[in-house]
């Protein structure tokens, strides 16, 4: 039996609320509260929003400067070439540190908060994946901040146009991301997998030559990359505003020219599809 | 097997008190492939009941509190919660349930107050009563001042504080704590145990938790002793002691051997020689020690009486102490939330 313990004197009166069953409204609002406090995360990490603009500045800087004077007098700058690459690097890193927030969440505790709550997990996870594709826009239009440096020229319609095609494109990254994290007990390991991925993933993305008149083998994988459906558009769209559509050469599927706008589909689908299996990976826990 | 008699809707298990039952469960069990870490449980806990479960790290404490909380599924039986099936009616559960883990379950990246206001969207409080309940509760816990800190620079303490209060946020009706003050120092363990009983009181809340201290368990009203996967004894601390029936008494004697003797021969007692001095236990400690000093017949030097403890308690029912079990037994449970690596 309880005794000997006094309330303390400055105890306040409290009013029990009343939870409502649950409901779309709730997983809407669990959806926007996990969106926010992965963007609380982003923006209070400002080492990390620093370093990751680090290795793309380098690819863009350093790799761009030297290659352009081995090909001098090549139709345009090499720099601006990179640039939508470099931009889809940026994200690459950003989305898939934000997905990584799976496994720090389940490996530090946070994670059971959330799976004892009543929302739908597919919530939980849409919210991460729409907090990771905002954080990964965001640093696509910081690293889009440095590109006048680079030869970039700048429009109000080619920031619209990247603003959204860099979240379709971070969106599906992230959604990648989780696919990757929701079976995943240990950051360390997820870092692990996220090295294995990042790399083969840019390298055969175009982000640093055309990928059309490949050899077979390589033309192939580039080809079923989802990635290289995201460097295009970009490029496309940077390059048109900097009066050197000319250097583009697309991605052709049997000489057919894949239009932009399915390019981005492509990449949408793919993004849902990654997350839609992660949800039932997720929710089978 | 336990055929359920009464029908699947909201009305629930009768407690022992009559009334709608806080908790109930009935041949509960959880398999892990081959070990069966809960073997079929039965209890019913009433509203309002403070009720503990106590038992070694592996006895199936937390797979069974992980089952009632709709973490796990359970192999067999069935449980209701806050008078929701525990499997059927997962999210009317989650609705009536809070949890404050042993292990901190906090985002330490963000304020105390963005840790409740996540809580409170995810839970779906309505917004025009979150922020006067948040700073209720933040007032209740003393740590409204410190509401825009991160919860990195709280100390252990104050992290479980803003955890009962979060736990607290969207009134549930069963309130579980996984060793809710393991780890923190008297003065604040006190403390969490006036808040926890005044809010039981104030909002009639059933308190559910899991234990391996004894102190803890005596603030229990009733309490369950787990042992290899079965609740081997359950009642009011009171009743298990008396059950349990004898006092310890020490004597240090002048002689102990020919005390010990004596005791044996005279009063039909086993006792045993520990640290220079005669234990033994018997029924009324207290009025058989006048008994003694007439009777023994060897000069008595001091005399202590104690009153049976849970240890007792835990002793008589499992064959060992507390500690032993826990020392001898391997992690029988699979890791499970309430669980953590680190501890192990």
């Amino acid at each position: 039996m309880i005794t000997g313990h006094v309330l303390p004197s400055t105890l306040r009166a409290t009013v029990p609320v009343h939870v409502p069953a649950r409901s779309f409204r709730n997983d809407l609002r669990a959806v926007k509260i996990v969106w926010q406090r992965e963007l609380i995360r982003f923006f209070r990490d400002k080492p990390r929003i620093v370093s990751t603009l680090l290795q793309p500045m380098l690819y863009l800087f350093i790799l761009g400067t030297g290659m352009s004077s081995m090909i001098a007098g090549g139709h345009g700058d090499l720099k601006v070439f990179l640039f939508p690459g470099v931009m889809m690097m940026a994200v690459l890193f950003t989305s898939f540190f934000s997905a990584g927030s799976l496994v720090w969440d389940r490996e530090f505790g946070f994670m059971r908060e959330m799976l004892v709550a009543p929302v739908r997990r597919g919530a939980i996870l849409l919210g991460t994946c729409l907090g990771g594709a905002t954080a990964g826009t965001l640093q696509g239009l910081l690293i889009l901040g440095i590109g006048g440096f680079a030869g970039v020229s700048y429009s109000l319609s080619l920031v619209l146009t990247l603003v959204g095609e860099l979240f379709v494109i971070a969106f599906a990254i992230t959604a990648l991301g989780l696919l990757v994290a929701v079976r995943i007990r240990a950051i360390q390991s997820f870092m692990t997998v996220v090295q294995m991925l990042v790399m083969p993933l840019f390298f055969l993305s175009g982000a640093l030559f055309p990928v059309s008149g490949l050899p077979g083998w390589l033309m192939l994988l580039t080809h079923v990359n989802p990635l290289a459906y995201a460097v295009d558009p970009l490029r496309r769209a940077v390059l048109a505003e900097a009066g050197q559509g000319l250097v583009v050469s697309g991605i052709h599927w049997f000489g057919w020219l894949v239009p932009a706008p399915l390019e981005l589909a492509l990449v949408a689908i793919f993004g849902i599809t990654a997350l839609a299996i992660a949800a039932r990976l997720f929710g089978r826990d | 097997m336990f055929v359920a008699s009464r029908n699947d809707s909201a009305a629930a298990a009768s407690s022992p008190q009559g009334g709608e039952a806080a908790v109930s469960a009935r041949g509960l069990a959880k398999r892990f492939g081959k070990i069966e870490a809960v073997r079929g449980i039965d209890l019913d806990v009433a509203p309002g009941e403070a009720f503990g479960f106590l038992g070694p790290n592996g006895a199936g404490k937390s797979t069974t509190i992980n089952m009632l909380c709709t973490l796990a599924s359970p192999s067999s039986g069935t449980a209701r919660v806050a008078g929701f099936d525990v499997l059927k009616q997962r999210d009317e559960v989650r609705c009536h349930i809070g949890l404050v883990f042993q292990d901190s379950t906090l985002d330490v990246y963000l304020s105390a107050e963005q840790n409740l206001r996540f809580h409170a969207e995810l839970y779906g409080i309505p917004r025009a009563l979150t922020s006067s309940r948040i700073q209720q509760l933040m007032q209740m816990v003393g740590l409204w001042e410190r509401r825009q800190s991160l919860v990195r620079t709280f100390s252990g303490g104050m992290k479980r504080r803003i955890e009962i209060a979060r736990g607290l946020l969207h009134s549930p009706r069963v309130l579980f704590l996984d060793e809710p003050t393991v780890g923190l120092d008297p003065q604040t363990r006190s403390s969490i145990w006036a808040y926890l009983h005044a809010l039981r009181q104030r909002e009639e809340i059933t308190l559910f938790m899991t234990t391996h201290s004894m102190e803890e368990a005596e603030y229990c009203d009733r309490i369950a002793i787990m042992d290899g996967g079965r609740i081997v004894a359950l009642g009011t601390p009171e009743a298990l002691k008396a059950e349990v029936g004898k006092d310890r008494v020490q004597i240090r004697t002048a002689d102990n051997t020919a005390a010990m003797a004596a005791l044996n021969t005279r009063f039909g007692l086993d006792a045993a020689i520990r640290d220079g001095a005669l234990s033994f236990a018997v029924r009324e400690g207290e009025r058989f020690v006048p008994r003694l000093f007439g009777e023994l017949g060897t000069a008595i030097r001091s005399v202590s009486v104690a009153r049976p403890t849970l240890d007792d308690v835990f002793m008589a029912y499992t064959g060992t102490t507390i500690r032993d079990a826990e020392a001898t037994r391997a992690e029988r449970n699979r890791a499970g939330p309430f669980v953590r690596g680190r501890q192990a």
